[in-house]
């Protein structure tokens, strides 16, 4: 294309255009620009050979189809609902997509808005007076959590309590941030699906920084005890951190208003859907740690003309200026994904948003009581209100289970021996019937 | 000088850019809150105790959302824009191709799904490490950090298990003074002492300085090579071993990797561990702050340490598996999975050759801007990027006003070595013609006066920002507009 009939295909120089700017600055060949000693040069190949597009589009294409074609019936921490083509659409055009970090807002006033209005519907759904732009995902924005809560005034101690039901890679992400920060993991009990909130009481003590819990729980249960856990948080002087995400945030209690002091959680079920773990960390705080949040902030200000305008801001809190002592190493994050999450949102509207979350009620009791009608399944198995997801107890090994439904094309979790973890959204809601008609062959 | 002159005594001609501008007397495109925002309440079959009452969001069309999110994108700049020579960024252009591939629904698989139904996916992650492991002269290869910072983060956490492994307790990591922000901040956040190194007076490390801040407590040293002022760092190999004798790992930062592809690997400069920024040398897009990726790659003595899981291949096919000192876990799954994809597909599409001519071009590219701009060039010789000084003048303010001729100005301030400095990459996507009336938009600015500069810019959207007082009175959401 266009007289490049070698080299990369991005690098647009004509053979003549190479010549003049190598006799410009005085070199006879690109190579004499390279300031390598010959002893590390390398000399060798890499094997790569170079394709065509369309080769590559064919081989990765063909590559990616040789995963199974199954519906999924997953969710533990990364959940698939439809995404409107808008979203695609939108976020796809160049100037969003192939744009940087807003370092020079006055070029960038497209993406710090969309940013603003990200942060602030994360504020209407957590009541909280500041969210941040994005970090990488659920479990980084855990980890986050428990190095904010060493940092503010309000907190002492050097012990995070997270459940017992803790997705495995938010724990594991935790406990290397907790290793940095000289914590102390420990697990509380759970009850029924719920916070043991006694086992819990008794466990909290001066040496409490956090107090983590979930709702919806990685098992899917609403859980109901929120004001008691903040209040018990508060009394060792520890911070409460509630794990959510957008759409469940979308009906169920305001996180502030029951004690929460921060909200994390996976924002991307809103614009991204699964795509094998790639996430949105959503983070909300109280203003009152404002100067010590991790992460991007986009701010009002006002520019040469008197206009209202937007910018990144407190940047003093960041790397590049703090380094060591930055609240977070993170530069690149999410944003991207946050520009999605806030077309999607914005797309539903506040009716949308709350029909989908009662879907994810609805869905969710009405597949488990079809599941709990199969002999040899108990579903759900916790006495809870649920959100998109609930558990099944089987007489037969729940691996075996497994393994059998995805003979017959369906995806669910085994948990445990004898538990099923199984997910239904707008995605997969309308093969319900089919999954029943599988499991009930299978379970026997 | 007016910005209506031309200058004559320059290659290539300036070029001006009006950036689109939508705007009301006091604040441009209204927020979506602002053009119709409704109150719903919320009914559910849930208790009322555990709900909400109602929520309160935007509520558009989708024709007023399209038009909303386009205007938006109108005020900001891309890549396909116009140039984008920020220093340490690599602003590539993203092939097309690449979005497709991402976007295929097999892409989108849910990271929990049994190994033998994800072959095509575990296929794929084994053959992007592979590429990784061969470029960068590594022996194995995790793809789970999300980002450079993250792959700093993981690579420090993969020493501090190493050294623990071997019952050294080595609490310091040394970094140059002209580091990334993030090393510091990485070494930070695993709970490492940071020992700063300062710099030779040839930009470089000083082996004299470095010999003094090793010692037994030394459990890294991070380096970026070509550093961040564009130089190699020549005496890589006795770097590498004054740290190893002393029992220490040597990391390297991979933010500058698009100056050595197929000419050096840092495997072969005696670097143990290395991060890739695949949004930078691999040409993913940087959308707007991220997402990237920040694959990590090891020596074979380390491998055992990479976060799991990991991917191997058994008998025909591929399987995760957790390695047996792993570091655990840095991501919540596998990382920035789709963008891995684009990393996969770029590298496949240009191969050795392609490759190496990247590079190749971004330095010829850095050297001939360096050759056409006004500006002092003061190190060198430099690689993919080079640092001018802008002298007299402010650099941010020299920025400002290079938006106006339609280019994205380069980092500026940093490194601080370099006074005001203007730190400068074009990568290898421009071509003479492009650097020419680059050249030109940074020499129209040097010939200008304060006054125009500190007015800059007057083209673009909006007006200069006035940054300061926007942390003084911190408002992030439209309820703190709504409540003042």
């Amino acid at each position: 294309m266009g007289g490049h009939d070698t080299g990369s295909p991005y690098a647009p120089h004509t053979p003549a255009e190479t010549a003049a700017m190598l006799d410009a600055v005085g070199a006879e060949a690109e190579a004499d620009l390279f300031d390598i000693p010959d002893s590390v040069r390398f000399d060798g190949d890499f094997g790569i050979d170079a394709r065509s597009e369309q080769a590559v589009r064919a081989e990765i294409g063909g590559l990616l189809g040789d995963n199974d074609a199954l519906t999924e019936f997953l969710g533990r921490g990364q959940y698939d609902h439809y995404v409107p083509s808008l979203v695609d659409h939108l976020a796809d055009r160049q100037e969003f997509l192939s744009s940087y970090t807003q370092y020079q807002p006055e070029v960038a006033q497209g993406f710090l808005q969309a940013l603003f209005e990200f942060q602030s519907m994360l504020v209407e759904l957590t009541g909280l007076g500041v969210a941040n732009c994005s970090l990488y995902d659920a479990a980084t924005a855990l980890g986050e959590t428990a190095t904010l809560a060493t940092r503010v005034r309000e907190t002492s101690g050097s012990t995070v309590l997270v459940p017992d039901h803790l997705q495995a890679g938010k724990r594991g992400v935790l406990d290397n941030y907790a290793d940095g920060a000289d914590l102390t993991v420990e697990s509380y009990p759970m009850e029924d699906g719920a916070v043991d909130t006694d086992a819990l009481a008794e466990l909290a003590d001066e040496e409490t920084v956090l107090v983590y819990a979930e709702s919806p729980t990685v098992r899917g249960v609403i859980e109901e005890s929120l004001a008691e856990i903040g209040t018990i948080a508060e009394a060792n002087d520890a911070m409460f951190c509630l794990g959510s995400d957008p759409v469940a945030l979308s009906v169920l209690e305001v996180p502030a208003d029951v004690g929460v002091d921060t909200v994390i959680g996976d924002a991307a079920s809103l614009g991204l859907g699964t795509a094998y773990g790639m996430g949105l960390g959503m983070f909300a705080t109280r203003e009152a740690y404002l100067r010590q949040v991790p992460g991007r902030l986009v701010g009002v200000g006002e520019d040469g003309s008197g206009r209202r305008a937007f910018t990144l801001t407190l940047q003093t809190r960041e790397q590049h200026i703090r380094r060591e002592r930055a609240t977070s190493n993170i530069c690149t994050n999410q944003a991207w994904v946050a520009l999605r999450t806030a077309i999607h949102a914005a797309s539903l509207g506040p009716e949308g948003l709350v029909e989908l979350a009662r879907d994810c009620i609805t869905n969710a009791d009405s597949l488990a009581a079809q599941i709990d009608d199969i002999s040899g399944i108990k579903a759900p198995v916790h006495d809870r209100h649920h959100f998109r997801e609930f558990l099944a107890r089987t007489d037969q090994p729940a691996p075996a289970i497994v393994d059998d439904l995805l003979d017959r094309g369906f995806a669910v979790h085994a948990v445990d021996d004898h538990l099923l973890g199984v997910c239904v959204t707008d995605t997969n809601a309308h093969v319900k019937a089919d999954l029943v008609a599988a499991m009930e062959e299978v379970a026997r | 000088m007016s910005d209506e002159q031309q200058p004559d005594d320059k290659p290539g001609d300036t070029l001006q850019y009006d950036q689109a501008r939508w705007s009301e007397d006091d604040q441009y495109e209204p927020l979506l809150s602002e053009k119709n925002s409704r109150e719903v309440d919320v009914e559910t079959p849930l208790p009322d105790d555990l709900t909400r009452d109602s929520l309160e969001l935007p509520d558009l069309s989708e024709p007023e959302l399209a038009r909303h999110y386009t205007r938006l994108s109108q005020m900001n700049y891309g890549v396909e824009s116009g140039p984008f020579p920020l220093g340490s960024c690599t602003m590539k252009y993203n092939p097309k191709f690449t979005e497709d591939l991402a976007a295929r629904p097999e892409a989108a698989v849910h990271p929990d799904r049994p190994d033998e139904t994800i072959q095509g996916t575990l296929g794929l992650y084994a053959t992007l490490s592979e590429y990784l492991g061969k470029i960068g002269g590594m022996d194995a290869v995790t793809l789970q950090p999300p980002a450079g910072a993250a792959g700093e983060y993981t690579g420090v956490l993969i020493a501090k298990a190493y050294h623990e492994h071997n019952g050294a307790d080595r609490s310091e990591i040394i970094v140059p003074d002209s580091a990334h922000g993030t090393n510091f901040a990485s070494a930070a956040l695993a709970g490492f002492d940071v020992v700063e190194l300062p710099s030779g007076e040839d930009g470089r490390v000083d082996l004299d300085a470095l010999a003094a801040a090793i010692g037994d407590d030394t459990a890294l040293l991070m380096l970026t090579n070509p550093n961040t002022l564009g130089l190699f760092e020549r005496e890589i190999e006795a770097i590498s071993e004054l740290v190893h004798d002393a029992g220490g790992l040597l990391y390297y930062d991979g933010a500058n990797l698009n100056a050595l592809l197929g000419q050096a690997r840092p495997g072969d400069m005696g670097f143990d561990i290395m991060h890739y920024n695949v949004h930078k040398t691999f040409a993913t897009p940087h959308g707007g702050g991220g997402p990237g990726a920040g694959p990590v790659g090891v020596v074979e003595e380390l491998d055992e340490f990479l976060p799991a899981p990991r991917v191997r291949e058994t008998g025909g096919g591929y399987e995760l598996f957790e390695p047996a000192q792993t570091i655990g876990k840095v991501h919540g799954f596998q990382g920035n999975w789709l963008v891995l994809i684009k990393a996969c597909a770029y590298i496949a599409r240009l191969g050795d050759e392609g490759l190496a001519d990247a590079s190749a071009k971004a330095v010829l590219n850095a050297n001939y801007l360096a050759e056409q701009t006004a500006y002092e060039v003061p190190f060198g010789p430099f690689h993919h990027e080079f640092v001018a000084s802008a002298g007299e003048q402010d650099a941010a303010d020299v920025a400002k006003r290079m938006l106006d001729y339609g280019v994205h100005p380069p980092t500026t301030k940093w490194p601080e070595i370099v006074p005001e400095a203007l730190m400068t990459e074009p990568t290898e996507i421009e071509n003479k013609r492009t650097l020419d009336q680059l050249a030109a938009a940074f020499n129209a600015v040097a010939d200008e006066d304060d006054e125009t500069l500190e007015t800059a810019p007057e083209r673009t959207s909006a007006r200069r920002i006035d940054q300061v007082s926007a942390a003084r009175n911190p408002r992030l959401s439209w309820q703190a507009l709504d409540n003042e």
